[in-house]
Parts: C-alpha cells; sequence; structure tokens
C-alpha cells in the first residue's frame, strides 16, 4: 500500500463528513422549525421577550426590557454587563444576600 | 553520446571582491561508453567541472555539448529535463534522504517523471535485487552500512535508466574493500554499455584497470590525459 | 492522469517526509486543529443560536408598553389600557405581570409570571425545567417563597413546563394573577406592562409615534428592537470571544511561522538533493504546497467536524461557563444545525491560506538555488 493511501481516504471520509453538515443544515428547514414550534406558542402566549440564558440580572435577563443603566441590582455577584464590570467590585451586601 | 568542452571556464562570485576562477579554459572530448576518470587533488576543480557536465551547474564561459545539443545556453528547465533522462549522479556523502526507505530513496529521481507506480516499484525492486539489497528495500536508509548505502546511491542513480553516469569521489567514505567492490559495479555498469565519468583522487579508481581514461586536472587546468 | 501521478508521488514524499517528525508534526496538527476548534464552536454556536433567537422570538409580542418613571422602568396603572384608545391596526391589549424574585436557597433568580391561561390555582405554580434541577423537585413537590411582606406562602408545583423549551422558559414561575399581586405586593389596579397586538408590521412605527403622543411617561419596546438586541448581542459576544482567543491564535501564529517558514540546515540538504537527483524548483515548491495544504486542510476538517459534534451533539458544554456567568439557572437546550456558508468559508480561508503561504516562501528562496549546491 503507499502511503498516500491511508492519507487520501481519510480526507476524503472527513471532506465528506463536512459536506454532510453543510448539507445537513439546508436538508430539514421544516423539521427544524417543527422544532421550534412548542418553544413558539409559549413565547406567544405569555409574551416572552427574552431567553432564559442569562438569568444573573434582570438587565442580562430581559436585555430588551431592562433600563440598562443600572448595575448590581439583582445578584450581589453578578457580573458586571459594561466594560466598567472589570473594574469596578460589586458593593458588599450589609446583609447577608439580598430578598431575605 | 560524445561530450564535449570547449574553453570552459567558471568563475564562482563573479565580480566581487572573492572572486574565485575555478575551472580557467578547459576543452575535453569524452568518448560515448567508457570509463573517465577526472584526477586531481581537491580544489583542482574536477568536482566543479564534473557538475557543469552533468548539467548541475553552467560555465561562466565557453560551450559544451551533448551529443548534437549545446548545453551550455539551454535555461534551467530544459537542464532539468535533460539532467533526469541522461544522467545519473552518485554524490561523495551518498546523499540518501534519511528517514525515507530504502525503496523509497531510490524511487525519488522518478518522482517528477510520475510513470506508473507499480513498475516504478518493480523497476526499483530489480535494480535492488541486482545489487544484492532486496531484503533492505523496506528499511530506513540510515540503518546501512556504507557500502550498502553506496549501492543504494547506485540504484537511485540508475532508476531513470540514464546514458551516462556521474560519481563525485565515490570512494571517498569506503574501505579499500568496498572501494574495489564499487569499481566491480562500475565495470558492470559499463559492460551494459553506459558511459562513467569518475572524479577521484584515490589509487583504487583511477588505477582500477575499469578505469580507461585519466584526465588530470591541477588549479583548473587539465594538466595530463 | 499523469499530472495526478505526479501529485500523488509529491503525496508520497511529504507523508514519508513528515512521519520522520511524527511528533513534532503530530503536536503542530493538534494545535492547530485545536485552535480551529475554538473559532468553529464560537461560529457555530452564535450563528445557529442567533438564528433560533430570530426565529423564536418572532413570536414574542409587536409591542411592549413599558411606564418610565425616573428614568427606570415602573408599574403601568391599568387605566393607561382605556388611556391608549383607538389605535387603527391594533388587534388586541392587555397588562402583563411579571417580576423577579432571588431564591437566597440557591442564590438564583427567578422570573415570576402570571399565566391567565393556564387557569392555575391561587396555591398553584408551573415551573421551569432548570428551577426544578436546580431546588430539586417535581410536580406534587412544594415550593416556598417569602413574600414582600415577609410572610411564608408555599405553592404546590402543578407541572413542569416542557424541557424542550427550556432556552425561553428555564427559570419561569408561572402563577395565578391573585397570588401574584398577594405576594409580591402589587396593588388591584397595576400591571408591569401593557403589550398590544399590531396585525401589520407596516403601521407599527405609526402606532409607537401616537403611543408616546397620547402617553409621555411610556417608552414603546418594538419587537424590531428586540430581533436587534440579541442579533447585536451575539455578534458582540463572538466578539468578546475572539478577541479572548486572539492571545492563542497569535501564539499559534508564532509557532506555525517558525516551524513553516524557519528550514532548518537538514532540509536545505534535502532540497539541494532533490534538485541534483532531478527535481525541478516547480517540483519542490508543489512538494512544499502539499505539505502545506495537507497539514492545514487536515487541522481544518478536524477542527470544524469537532466543533460541530460539540455544538450540536454536546451542547456547546465547553461555553457552559462563559455563558453562564454568575447565574445559577442554566437552561439545558440542544440548537438546530444550521451553518452559514460564507462563514465557514472565511473559516477555512483563514485557516488555510496563511498556512501554505508560510510554507512556500522560505522554499522558494533555497529552491532557486543551484542544485550543484550539494557537491561542494
Amino acid at each position: 500500500m503507499r502511503k498516500s493511501d491511508p492519507l487520501l481516504s481519510l480526507l476524503a471520509l472527513l471532506a465528506g463528513l463536512f459536506l454532510w453538515t453543510l448539507a445537513g443544515s439546508t436538508r430539514s428547514p421544516q423539521a427544524a422549525a417543527e422544532r421550534l414550534d412548542p418553544v413558539r406558542r409559549l413565547v406567544s402566549e405569555l409574551g416572552l421577550s427574552d431567553p432564559a440564558l442569562f438569568t444573573e440580572a434582570r438587565y442580562t435577563r430581559h436585555l430588551s426590557q431592562a433600563d440598562l443603566h443600572s448595575a448590581f441590582q439583582d445578584h450581589p455577584m453578578a457580573l458586571e454587563h459594561f466594560p466598567s464590570g472589570s473594574l469596578l467590585a460589586p458593593p458588599r451586601p450589609a446583609t447577608h444576600g439580598r430578598g431575605e | 553520446m560524445r561530450i564535449v568542452l570547449e574553453n570552459v571556464h567558471k568563475v564562482f562570485n563573479q565580480g566581487r571582491p572573492n572572486a574565485h576562477e575555478a575551472i580557467r579554459g578547459v576543452s575535453l572530448s569524452i568518448e560515448p561508453n567508457r570509463v573517465t576518470c577526472l584526477k586531481g587533488a581537491s580544489g583542482s576543480g574536477k568536482s566543479t567541472l564534473l557538475s557543469m557536465i552533468g548539467c548541475l551547474s553552467r560555465p561562466t564561459a565557453g560551450r559544451i555539448h551533448l551529443g548534437e545539443r549545446l548545453l551550455s545556453g539551454l535555461p534551467e528547465r530544459f537542464l532539468t529535463d535533460i539532467r533526469r533522462h541522461t544522467f545519473g549522479f552518485i554524490f561523495q556523502q551518498f546523499n540518501l534522504i534519511s528517514g525515507l526507505s530504502v525503496l523509497e530513496n531510490i524511487m525519488l529521481p522518478a518522482y517528477p517523471l510520475a510513470p506508473d507506480h507499480r513498475q516504478l516499484t518493480a523497476t526499483a525492486s530489480a535494480l535492488l535485487d541486482r545489487f544484492g539489497l532486496a531484503h533492505k528495500a523496506r528499511n530506513p536508509v540510515q540503518w546501512l552500512s556504507g557500502g550498502e548505502a553506496q549501492r543504494v546511491a547506485i540504484c537511485r542513480a540508475l532508476i531513470n535508466d540514464p546514458r551516462i553516469l556521474i560519481a563525485d569521489e565515490p570512494t571517498a567514505n569506503l574501505d579499500t574493500r568496498l572501494s574495489r567492490d564499487f569499481m566491480e559495479q562500475i565495470r558492470r555498469l559499463r559492460e551494459s554499455g553506459r558511459t562513467v565519468l569518475i572524479t577521484s583522487h584515490d589509487p583504487v579508481v583511477f588505477d582500477s584497470p575499469v578505469v580507461e581514461r585519466v584526465i588530470e586536472l591541477c588549479d583548473g587546468q587539465v594538466v595530463g590525459g | 492522469m499523469g499530472w495526478l501521478r505526479h501529485q500523488r508521488y509529491l503525496l508520497d514524499f511529504i507523508i514519508a517526509s513528515l512521519l520522520r517528525r511524527k511528533g513534532k508534526n503530530l503536536g503542530l496538527l493538534l494545535v492547530y486543529s485545536l485552535i480551529v476548534f475554538m473559532l468553529a464552536s464560537v461560529m457555530l454556536f452564535t450563528h445557529a443560536l442567533k438564528r433560533e433567537m430570530g426565529q423564536v422570538l418572532q413570536a414574542s409580542p409587536e409591542i411592549i408598553l413599558q411606564r418610565i418613571e425616573a428614568g427606570r422602568h415602573a408599574l403601568i396603572p391599568a387605566d393607561y389600557l382605556r388611556k391608549i384608545g383607538r389605535l387603527r391596526g391594533v388587534t388586541a391589549r392587555k397588562g402583563r405581570l411579571w417580576g423577579y424574585f432571588y431564591d437566597p436557597a440557591v442564590r438564583a433568580n427567578y422570573t415570576l409570571m402570571v399565566a391567565p391561561e393556564r387557569r392555575l390555582a391561587d396555591s398553584e405554580v408551573i415551573i421551569g425545567s432548570a428551577i426544578a434541577r436546580t431546588r430539586g423537585i417535581g410536580p406534587g413537590d412544594y415550593l416556598t417563597f417569602r413574600a414582600h411582606d415577609g410572610e411564608a406562602y408555599s405553592f404546590r408545583v402543578r407541572e413542569l413546563l416542557a424541557s424542550d423549551t427550556e432556552l425561553f422558559s428555564a427559570d419561569l414561575v408561572l402563577m395565578s394573577e391573585r397570588a401574584f399581586r398577594v405576594s409580591q405586593g402589587v396593588a388591584e389596579g397595576w400591571y408591569t406592562d401593557i403589550v398590544l397586538s399590531v396585525s401589520n408590521p407596516l403601521e407599527l412605527a405609526k402606532i409607537a409615534e401616537k403611543l408616546t403622543l397620547r402617553l409621555p411617561d411610556t417608552r414603546p419596546i418594538l419587537r424590531e428592537e428586540i430581533l436587534r438586541t440579541y442579533d447585536s448581542i451575539f455578534s458582540w459576544r463572538q466578539g468578546i470571544l475572539f478577541v479572548l482567543l486572539l492571545g492563542a491564535i497569535l501564539a499559534f501564529v508564532i509557532f506555525a511561522w517558525d516551524k513553516a517558514s524557519g528550514l532548518s540546515a537538514e532540509e536545505r540538504r534535502e532540497i539541494g538533493i532533490l534538485k541534483a537527483v532531478g527535481w525541478e524548483t516547480g517540483d519542490v515548491l508543489r512538494m512544499k504546497f502539499w505539505e502545506g495544504a495537507i497539514l492545514s486542510l487536515m487541522a481544518f476538517l478536524l477542527g470544524y467536524l469537532l466543533a460541530y459534534l460539540h455544538v450540536f451533539h454536546a451542547s456547546a458544554s465547553l461555553f457552559e461557563p462563559v455563558l453562564k456567568g454568575w447565574a445559577v439557572l442554566y437552561p439545558a437546550f440542544r440548537l438546530t444545525p444550521v451553518i452559514d456558508g460564507l462563514q465557514v468559508a472565511t473559516l477555512f480561508f483563514f485557516s488555510v491560506f496563511p498556512y501554505v503561504v508560510a510554507t512556500i516562501i522560505p522554499i522558494w528562496q533555497v529552491s532557486v538555488t543551484d542544485p550543484d549546491a550539494v557537491m561542494r
């Protein structure tokens, strides 16, 4: 067997998989849309405006709703959303946590 | 194919203070199907002359004819083409590429010609067989002894079936016994109808009965032969 | 045919020569693939998330009307619903009640929401799966809140929100209107905000303008703005990640440049030998081109495919700490594989092209030297 044989077969395999991933994204837009149907129903039922991806603070939880000018509102350890957050530490609450 | 040199000069670093004229007006005629030896001390210009004949470099002035063709005026592309088809080279350090197997090393000069792979492997194997190296075909070349490496270098020089074989100080790294073996192989090549050109300052080579003509060089000029 | 055969011989040589320094070249391939993997993961993830967000948020309300008091979001009186008056194009309007709750037990923020259509009893809640996971509770269990007045209220969990909606529902607590008002201290006659449905999107801008004129202390948030927010926020996060990766990329570039462009004496000698045995300058360059191309192509394919698996089949688990930030609740979600061809093409170009060039340039200088160098 030549040295290029295994390499070429490996490359062909990888390239095949690569093309498959590219084709996969256009293969079933219908199915993908159906998969999102329950989410869309929930969103329209409750009038949701934001994903629950960043739940640490209200201005990250409801990014589109928040007045973006107030920091450290909810979680005492919430990492700041703005560049200034890397310079200012969050205030130490007098009581242990909030909402207690 | 007869090789004819007319008043060939070679200057290194031309136009600079360290310019050095290695060949000063050499005129020669080398007969086909014979073993010719260029003899001379190191620095006499024999390797430089050989590299010009073998199309590895070009003369600064003068003409070199190979058969009907004038070599000295050809562009690099054509020189490479002639070199591939006409010459086989055996170098002083063997110049095998370490890490590659014996078989791969032998097949290297044929890669740019891209012959059928099976055929090429068969040719290479046949050559190895002829030089008693068949069992080493898959070994990496750095495992070989000096004599084996020399024989691999000969096989490599022969892979494209050249008419002219050029050997530059081929016995410099071999002991006397291996040098004699080498001359024996040269004799067989000569019998198969090839022209052989050797440079050497080793008496085992130029005193050998295999060598039919000795040309002596000194300071870039022919002094005898 | 001859051309193909020629290239294959060059490939044979390349592999043999790469295999000589197996450790070094495999290491290079590994680091190279890793860089591509990181970049591709960020690209695939943000693109898929953006797409998903865009598709789902199409269902969110056309207009959300917030009241602003002293520059901050405040409760809106119920009679604003009437004050809006008749607006052409508005098909429905309703007041929404929602808010936040910080649960000190698990140090997590919940989003409380009133869901009139679920017909919940006053002592019942429906919770998102992430809360259930974090608190270790399920349907039938009780969730106790400390209300605004210090009283503790217990709610029975009626059901969980479907886990395939987790990206949007992970931290939701749905309750009845009365339960919300009593526990959170929102008096009757007040809402958190008002949502309006508009059937014709062309009328949105006009309606928003009329709303700000009639109710000057309010701010309408249009769906288009929400979509735009998410489009840009993910581009921004992607940019931040790229900046963070920049250090790693630079380190790799230096390493690869050194590896690809620095020719050892050994390699110079080899090129000399190849030329002496009959290789043309072009053959040497093509050989080196294949070396660079094979290595970078391999790294690209491996890195990309691993990234694909990571993002779409392993839920981008490596990014979790970044996205999670300080949040306690984190949705488990699986993204639909969608790929932006242009992005992938860009990644391909920037991962393969520079390396190939870096391999060829120094060889060019060496391979144009005279082939008789080996005889000197």
